[in-house]
């Protein structure tokens, strides 16, 4: 805009006159109107509020008036630019939602068709069933203990109260690790229990000592559907003052709790374990047919096999003498420990009917698994 | 140990509606495994009578021997007259007594039974063998019976064959469970009814003129009973009730003599061997073998004997095995029938051994000569020394009543003297153990009805009876008193643990590993971790290569499988081609575990003490004996990585994914890996990443080698990854926050010509040096060869991004980072810009 104008024109300016500012004003406002798209819209913006238009040839024009009309002509172009911007707008807002919902139809797609661009992956129900265990275990104030899966025979058999000649010794089919001269003297097997890791974690520091030790382990069965020579066990462990029996069926109560579901009867049947005294076999009752399959078989029950309850695993107390190979002082000190298959575990829980699908590695088994089970 | 309801109903008096399946509870609860209650019987349905043969009518022209017979059955069918039945067995004559199925009866099978035509003629109903019965896979033909039963008579219940029979597991610690008198105990405590002791017999003193015997290791054998019975008829047979007790118990009936150290055996849980006194030359010896000698057992096989081993011997030499198996030579003979006289020949003369030897000494021997016998499993486990004699006793009654001997009046019972065990145990040491409260008067009922003796108040003086060897400390017998009590029965609480620590830095590391490569597409596998030279030469491993050095098994499951893995891909390889095989083409496989890797020296692990903790140079040495067992990671792919679709073109899976799969590793463990080229097996020798963490060479990644991809039978182009998760774990590891900079970016392209040869990581490592740190990042964005890069040349297209934490970077200061990373990389690649 020009700066202010001392030499001013006194003729009256015809592009003030009000009723030539109304009729651009409507003429502007009708234009916008009628514009059918944005496009139409902004070709009448330019014609109307353009610096050629004649509400801004009129606003050009007021410089030109004597000053004391400069102020009627002000607010009367001010007002017309004021309703004609206020009609674009709107018509802006309009043709915008027009065009938007226009273009969102045409875009539209078929959000049903497959996208298999990125693979999914998955981890083995074996891995994430020891961590689902282990987590239990953890919020209980465990820590998760490991040791080698080629151990030394003093901490498999031994030191769990399992001497040279002891009959359970050859109840377990055990893999020897050949000796430097070939022999099986080399004092090393595969382990055949996850209870090695036990007087690991007792060797390493002194009591309280709460420990869960996941693991793969060994014996020398061929696979078949209910069999395989590797395996995985969860073993966990408690020494402290005053540990009782009684502790022990709290935390499996937990955990079964946990990992089964409530409301399902255990029974506890005495048992023998070389490092445990007592020791006890534990059965859970069939969460599937709850013990109605028993003596009946017009319901016969496959996760039972009508027996109406399902071996979990073993446990006890901690026999004295595995404290003292352990240095630790059963005149003070008492532990639990046990131990559960996790095949079994995951046949029962997911109704796995093939041990051997454990092991194969068909990813189409694996698959549904997905991240966590 | 197969326990038949109905005997052990004669010493303890079972209320009488229990069925098998209540017995069987009550004793799994206090601890005996019964695996199975078998309904003996259950499938065979009367009428089951005895019948005595009237006539036999040989038919003839079939292709087999047929009998028409008529058989008095008394008045069983009804009539009264003999019933008309063929049958095609000839082991019987006009007056036998049968055993006879009549119409509308079922035998096992089932195989209903109804009057039919066969062979020209009416059969009604059938006579039936042992097999028949269910009662055995005794061939010889069918049942004659005793002359003394009436014809018309129940065989149902003459032959017992209906009954429910216990199948216990017997543990190690629980021997004298392996015998009636055990069970009927544990059965009597669980019932809370009193027993009726079967070694509870009037036996005489010891003499001085029974058979000679001599114990020259009284700690081998510290009891030896031998009882001597003349007379015996070497053709009487056992007696039906015996026959089917251990028939039921699951041991085929053989002879009088062996049948009744057998069943005596299975009664008192005391083995027993019979000898033909006229066989023995001179006194009995026990002793321990001498080098080079032998002994043909009764199983025919000749054993070469070790000097560890524990025999019985005679003036010829050894005569038995002890507690695992007789021999040969003095074996009571089979009887020899006189076709005229219809008489027996045989033995007549009988010494009977009742011995204990000690356990370890059964077990190794039974272990060296592979030989597990009914006596080596109760030896073993431990026998009640105090029952030889009453089960010397019992062998003796029964010859003499059952095959006519006499015994003679010389006892021999050696034994070495036995301290007497008691153990002092604290009387709430069961309360402390079990966390209940059971009070000192259960305890000492419960240990009394064990079998202990107990004195005493605040601490219990006990002595176990013989018949537990297993109870030896104070808590044996807490878990007696807990598990007699019931352990249903004890308060489960929780114990109060201190605070926890969660998972360690490195289990943690474990996971995400885990579930990074999930979230990537792989999908997770477990092999077996066994591998043999096969396995290695496949990967085309050179013969020096360190992973062919491996852990080996002594017993492997497959002989060609003997050793452990010392790397994770011929098993996950395996897992690959399955699949491949199964239809599954497009393959993204990882596994985590261990690998074996053999120490350099190998030694043998120490047996270390038990008794008290090994010092820290024990556990250090019995460690150091162990392999190195690092954790590894690896992946293999094939076929299709992404997949084609409507979306547009897919990409095949290749070595560049194995080696993005290890920076997915080294990202979960947060440290930086460089990559490269190298040549390594089994990968394509062009393409080959060797991947480092700093100078340490931490793994592989690649294409695997045409050669193995063709040994294996895998698609082409499988590419594969191995990785230490050791050596890229680094415990404490914290990231710090970079400064985040609001000031605008300066984008900047350059694209350099290099030799064909430069690899890629070292222009892109001369550029971030050269460009300094205003670089933000930097990024390759084409790749090309042929003639515009010139020939043995390429083109590698980076976008560098600039930027400064403090300021807007103008123009100039960009162009000059970027002028300087060209010099760097030209300096050290030779790299020049495209167009320069």
């Amino acid at each position: 805009m020009s700066a202010p104008n001392k030499s001013y024109d006194p003729v009256e300016v015809e592009a003030l006159k009000p009723e030539v500012v109304e009729q651009a004003r409507d003429e502007a406002i009708a234009a916008f109107a009628a514009a059918a798209d944005l496009d139409e819209l902004k070709q009448a913006k330019v014609a109307h509020t353009g610096d050629r238009s004649p509400l801004s040839l009129a606003n050009r024009e007021i410089g030109a008036l004597p000053p004391q009309a400069k102020a009627a002509a002000g607010k009367l172009i001010g007002q017309a630019r004021g309703a004609v911007n206020q009609a674009l707008a709107k018509r802006q807002v309009e043709l915008e939602a027009e065009r938007d919902a226009r273009v969102l139809v045409e875009e539209a797609v078929d959000v049903t068709l497959p996208y298999g661009r990125v693979p999914r992956g998955a981890r083995h129900p074996l891995t994430t069933l020891a961590e689902r265990i282990e987590d239990t275990f953890v919020a209980m104030g465990y820590q998760v203990a490991s040791g080698p899966e080629v151990e030394a025979e003093w901490l498999n058999f031994d030191a769990l109260n399992l001497h040279a000649d002891h009959p359970a010794r050859s109840m377990q089919d055990t893999f020897f690790v050949e000796a430097p001269d070939g022999t099986a003297d080399s004092g090393m097997v595969l382990r055949t229990q996850t209870s090695p890791v036990q007087i690991r974690a007792m060797l390493a520091g002194e009591p309280p000592l709460y420990a869960v030790s996941p693991g793969r382990v060994y014996r020398t069965d061929e696979l078949d559907a209910t069999h395989t020579p590797v395996f995985r066990q969860v073993e966990a462990i408690a020494v402290d003052e005053g540990i009782t029996f009684g502790h022990l069926k709290g935390t499996i109560e937990v955990l079964v709790e946990k990992l089964i579901g409530g409301g399902l009867e255990l029974r506890w049947r005495p048992s023998y374990f070389p490092f445990t005294e007592p020791s006890a076999e534990i059965d859970l009752q069939c969460f599937v047919c709850r013990g109605a399959s028993v003596g009946n078989p017009d319901r016969p029950c496959r996760t039972c096999s009508s027996e109406g309850w399902i071996e979990l695993g073993g446990c006890g107390v901690v026999n004295p003498r595995v404290l003292v190979a352990a240095g630790i002082d059963p005149g003070r000190y008492s532990g639990f420990a046990f131990g559960l298959g996790l095949e079994r575990i995951l046949m029962n829980r997911h109704n796995v009917a093939d041990m051997r699908d454990m092991v194969e590695g068909d990813v189409r088994f694996t698959l549904p698994f997905g991240m966590e089970i | 140990m197969r326990v038949p309801l109905s005997w052990l109903r004669e010493y303890v008096d079972l209320p009488a509606g229990e069925t098998g399946r209540d017995v069987a509870a009550r004793l799994v609860r206090a601890g005996l495994e019964v695996e199975t209650v078998e309904q003996v019987g259950a499938d065979i349905k009367g009428p089951l009578v005895v019948g005595e043969v009237l006539s036999i009518e040989e038919l003839t022209g079939f292709k087999k021997p047929i009998r028409h017979c008529f058989v008095n059955v008394g008045t069983a069918n009804g009539t009264g007259e003999p019933q008309e039945i063929v049958c095609g067995a000839t082991n019987f004559q006009v007056g036998d007594k049968v055993v006879v199925i009549l119409p509308g009866g079922v035998l096992p099978g089932p195989f209903p039974i109804s009057a039919r035509q066969t062979y020209g003629h009416t059969s009604a109903g059938m006579i039936c063998s042992a097999r028949e019965l269910g009662m055995g896979d005794d061939h010889n033909g069918i049942i004659v019976l005793p002359p003394e039963y009436e014809a018309g008579t129940d065989a149902l219940e003459l032959l017992q064959l209906v009954d429910e029979v216990l199948d216990i597991a017997v543990t190690p610690d629980r021997g004298y469970c392996l015998s009636m008198r055990g069970v009927a105990r544990e059965a009597a405590a669980a019932y809370g009814l009193p027993l009726a002791d079967p070694a509870l017999l009037d036996v005489p003193p010891a003499n001085s003129y029974g058979y000679p015997v001599k114990v020259a290791d009284p700690v081998g054998c510290d009891r030896f009973v031998a009882r001597t019975v003349t007379g015996v008829d070497p053709g009487a047979k056992s007696p039906i009730w015996l026959q089917r007790r251990l028939q039921k118990a699951g041991i085929r009936p053989i002879s009088l003599a062996v049948d009744i150290t057998n069943y005596v055996m299975l009664e008192v849980g005391q083995p027993l061997h019979a000898y033909d006194r006229n066989r023995v030359d001179g006194p009995i010896q026990v002793r321990r073998a001498v080098g080079g000698e032998e002994l043909t057992t009764l199983d025919g096989v000749r054993r070469e004997l070790s000097a560890e081993d524990l025999l019985i011997c005679d003036d010829s030499g050894p005569i038995g095995l002890a507690g695992v198996m007789g021999g040969a030579t003095t074996e009571i003979l089979d009887p020899v029938f006189d076709a005229r006289t219809g008489l027996a020949s045989g033995t007549t003369d009988i010494i009977i051994e009742a011995a204990h030897f000690e356990p370890v000494a059964i077990a190794r021997a039974a272990k060296r000569h592979k030989l597990p016998s009914e006596a080596s499993k109760r030896f073993e486990r431990g026998v009640d020394p105090e029952a030889a004699r009453a089960a010397a006793q019992r062998a003796v009654d029964l010859l003499v009543l059952i095959a006519g001997g006499t015994a003679e009046a010389g006892v021999t019972d050696i034994a070495a003297p036995h301290p007497v065990r008691t153990i002092p145990i604290d009387a709430d040491l069961p309360d402390r153990v079990a966390g209940a409260e059971y009070g000192r008067e259960t305890v000492t009922r419960r240990l009394q009805e064990v079998g202990c003796t107990v004195v005493g108040t605040d601490v219990l003086e006990v002595t176990p009876p013989s018949w537990r060897p297993d109870l030896t400390d104070p808590y044996d017998l807490a878990e007696e008193v807990i598990r007699l009590e019931g352990y249903d029965n004890v308060p489960a609480r929780m114990p109060v643990t201190p605070p926890g620590r969660g998972l360690s830095e490195a289990q943690r590391f474990h996971r995400r590993v885990g579930v990074a490569l999930a979230g990537a597409g792989y999908v997770e596998i477990n092999a077996y971790p066994f591998v043999g030279e096969a396995a290695f030469d496949a990967l085309g491993l050179d013969a020096d290569d360190a992973r062919r050095r491996t852990v080996k098994l002594v017993n492997p499951l497959n002989d060609a499988e003997p050793a452990l893995r010392t790397t994770l891909l011929p098993g996950l390889l395996g897992a690959l081609r399955r699949n491949v095989g199964r239809g599954n083409t497009d393959l993204a496989l990882f596994e985590t575990g261990t690998v074996f890797l053999p120490k350099a020296e190998p030694k043998v692990a120490p047996r270390l003490p038990v008794d008290r903790r090994p010092t820290e140079e024990q556990l250090a040495e019995l460690n150091a004996a162990l392999p190195d067992q690092p954790r590894r990671v690896a992946v293999a792919l094939t076929g299709e990585r992404l997949p084609s679709g409507w979306w547009g073109k897919g990409a095949p899976s290749g070595w560049a994914d194995a080696v993005e799969a290890a920076r997915v590793v080294a990202a979960a463990a947060g440290v930086e890996l460089t990559v490269r080229q190298a040549q390594h097996a089994p990968w394509h020798p062009g393409r080959c990443a060797e991947l480092l963490v700093g100078e340490e060479v931490v793994g592989h990644a690649g294409e695997l080698h045409p050669r193995v991809v063709k040994a294996l039978h895998l698609p082409e182009r499988t590419s594969a990854m191995e990785l230490d998760l050791d050596l890229l774990f680094e415990d404490g590891r914290r990231v710090s926050g970079p400064p985040v900079s609001a000031y605008p970016v300066a984008t900047q392209d350059v694209a350099l010509i290099v030799d064909a040869g430069v690899h890629a990581a070292d222009v892109e490592a001369a550029l971030r040096e050269g460009a300094g740190e205003l670089l933000e990042s930097l990024r390759l964005f084409d790749v090309f060869t042929g003639e515009q890069a010139g020939a043995g040349k390429k083109s590698l297209a980076y976008t560098l991004r600039f930027r400064a934490t403090d300021r807007t970077l103008t123009a100039d200061e960009a162009s000059a980072a970027r002028a300087s990373a060209v010099a760097v990389a030209g300096e050290r690649t030779g790299a020049v810009l495209r167009g320069a």
